[in-house]
């Protein structure tokens, strides 16, 4: 296929085909597909699963009334430090089903074990390294999935974004991580190859892992290990849209939120001079420095963007500059996301 | 492609064509552009400025990475190229035809006693390994 391959945690993954560039306009403009097989599910079934999530993770899974309604939440420890960021899908009072990073994997799954067994030490915690996920990301991409895979449209057609449908031994979930439509499918692992050769057949296009950072920065979804990890809390992140602090439930790492108000904030930064914005450049602002925690070259932009931890009082508009190669170059702080839907936003 | 015949090379990617004045003119290689991918800003060095072999001088950067281009040899730089200011894929499409700057070495010998084309495809291939 012609893939550069980097080694991602342990997996050999494709960091492009081609053009890095080409396969970021091909899904936002028509539709390609990830192999994202790294990424871990984690089943927890049993009776008062849904007690147990409600005190594991921040978000709140009482949102979660209708069957195979998914939720994007962090997971924190006592301190309110991040270990990792998850999707949980509820498909029914027994059985909620979580997708966990590749590189956190085991130590979620050691954390989730470890909480269950003070809490909850009846429920079946499994996860399941031998499903497969292929993600299949554009504004074409559920037309390109159901006429891949038969039967799946009358299942999938009425699915709201962020819900799931089980398909024998697939699952099909309208999630993504590009700011486009499309579906994030997990399928057992002898099977995927298949089913990746079919939609191929189809037109759809591979992508890889370069490509998915540059969709997923435009779109303004954090990455963990870049703009989040166990030092910085979600507010802090972010993602404070994810947190539930207003009802009276308690989860692990509440108090450490409620007793540390955020000295800082993610902010998007849009570069005016000539350059490129990377992960760890320096911020100055008005209100004191800051850090660039994820940057690249936005080709839907045909600019440089970045996601930056800065100072609280940091606003949208607001000028800032950060040192690149021992100069202060000018930038601009910016609503984000950048890009989604097939358009710029700034 | 293959790397052509005409040039010298240096063990950090870049090529270098000696001028008929007896300028060389400087670029990054095949193998360098296909390793970085699309490229997507280059920062050349200003005309004047006196650099030692292998001093960092320039820097392109791709969508993926950065990379800093080093003088093949001491010298005074005499021309950037700022066209690839507007258009740095040139480096993808022509890796070749879009050199980066211009430099009037110090000693002709030193670019006599660069790479030949055999010698760095072997240094590439060793890093195939």
């Amino acid at each position: 296929m012609g893939a550069k391959m980097v080694d991602f945690g342990g997996w050999d993954m494709p960091v492009n085909y081609g053009s890095q560039i080409d396969e970021h306009h091909q899904v936002r403009n028509d539709v390609g597909m990830f192999d994202v097989s790294h990424m871990r599910v984690v089943d927890m079934k049993g009776a008062g699963v849904r007690d147990f999530l409600r005190y594991l993770l921040a978000n709140n899974v009482d949102k979660l009334t209708m069957p195979g309604k998914a939720l994007y939440s962090t997971m924190l420890l006592e301190n309110g430090g991040v270990i990792d960021d998850l999707i949980v899908y509820f498909m029914s009072e027994e059985w909620f089903r979580i997708v966990v990073n590749a590189g956190t994997a085991n130590k979620d799954i050691a954390w989730m074990k470890q909480q269950a067994a003070k809490h909850a030490p009846k429920l079946d915690i499994a996860d399941h390294p031998e499903l497969a996920m292929v993600a299949v990301q554009g504004p074409n991409a559920r037309a390109k999935v159901w006429d891949a895979l038969p039967g799946s449209r009358e299942l999938t057609e009425k699915l709201a974004p962020f819900s799931a449908a089980e398909m024998g031994v697939m699952f099909i979930a309208r999630t993504g991580y590009t700011g486009e439509d499309g579906f994030e499918i997990m399928i057992p692992a002898k099977a995927a190859p298949m089913f990746w050769a079919t939609l191929a057949e189809k037109g759809v296009k591979p992508i890889g892992l370069g490509a998915r950072d540059t969709l997923r920065l435009e779109a303004g979804m954090n990455l963990y290990g870049q703009d989040m990890d166990e030092t910085i809390n979600p507010l802090e992140a972010g993602l404070a849209w994810t947190v539930d602090l207003k009802s009276p439930r308690d989860f692990i790492g509440k108090a450490a939120l409620l007793a540390n108000p955020p000295e800082r904030k993610l902010a998007g930064l849009l570069l005016l001079d000539r350059g490129v914005l990377r992960g760890h450049q320096k911020v100055v602002t008005a209100h004191g420095e800051g850090e660039i925690t994820s940057g690249s070259f936005s080709p839907t932009l045909e600019k440089s963007i970045a996601l930056a931890r800065v100072p609280k009082n940091v606003q949208v508009g607001d000028a800032v500059q950060v040192e690149i190669r021992d100069k202060l170059l000018n930038a601009k702080v910016v609503k984000y996301p950048f890009a989604r839907n097939g358009k710029g936003l700034i | 492609m293959s790397n052509p015949s005409n040039l010298k090379y240096t063990a950090s990617h870049e090529w270098v064509k000696t001028e008929a004045d007896g300028t060389i003119t400087i670029g990054i290689t095949q193998h360098a552009q296909e390793l970085l991918g699309d490229m997507v800003f280059v920062e050349a060095p200003a005309p004047g400025r006196k650099l030692k072999a292998r001093e960092e001088c320039a820097v392109v950067e791709s969508v993926k990475a950065a990379a800093d281009v080093y003088a093949p040899v001491s010298g005074v730089v005499t021309e950037a190229n700022s066209e690839l200011d507007g258009t740095p894929e040139a480096i993808n499409s022509d890796p070749y035809g879009a050199w980066i700057f211009k430099m009037k070495p110090d000693n002709a010998a030193d670019v006599a006693a660069l790479l030949d084309a055999k010698a760095y495809q072997a240094v590439v291939d060793s890093e195939a390994h």
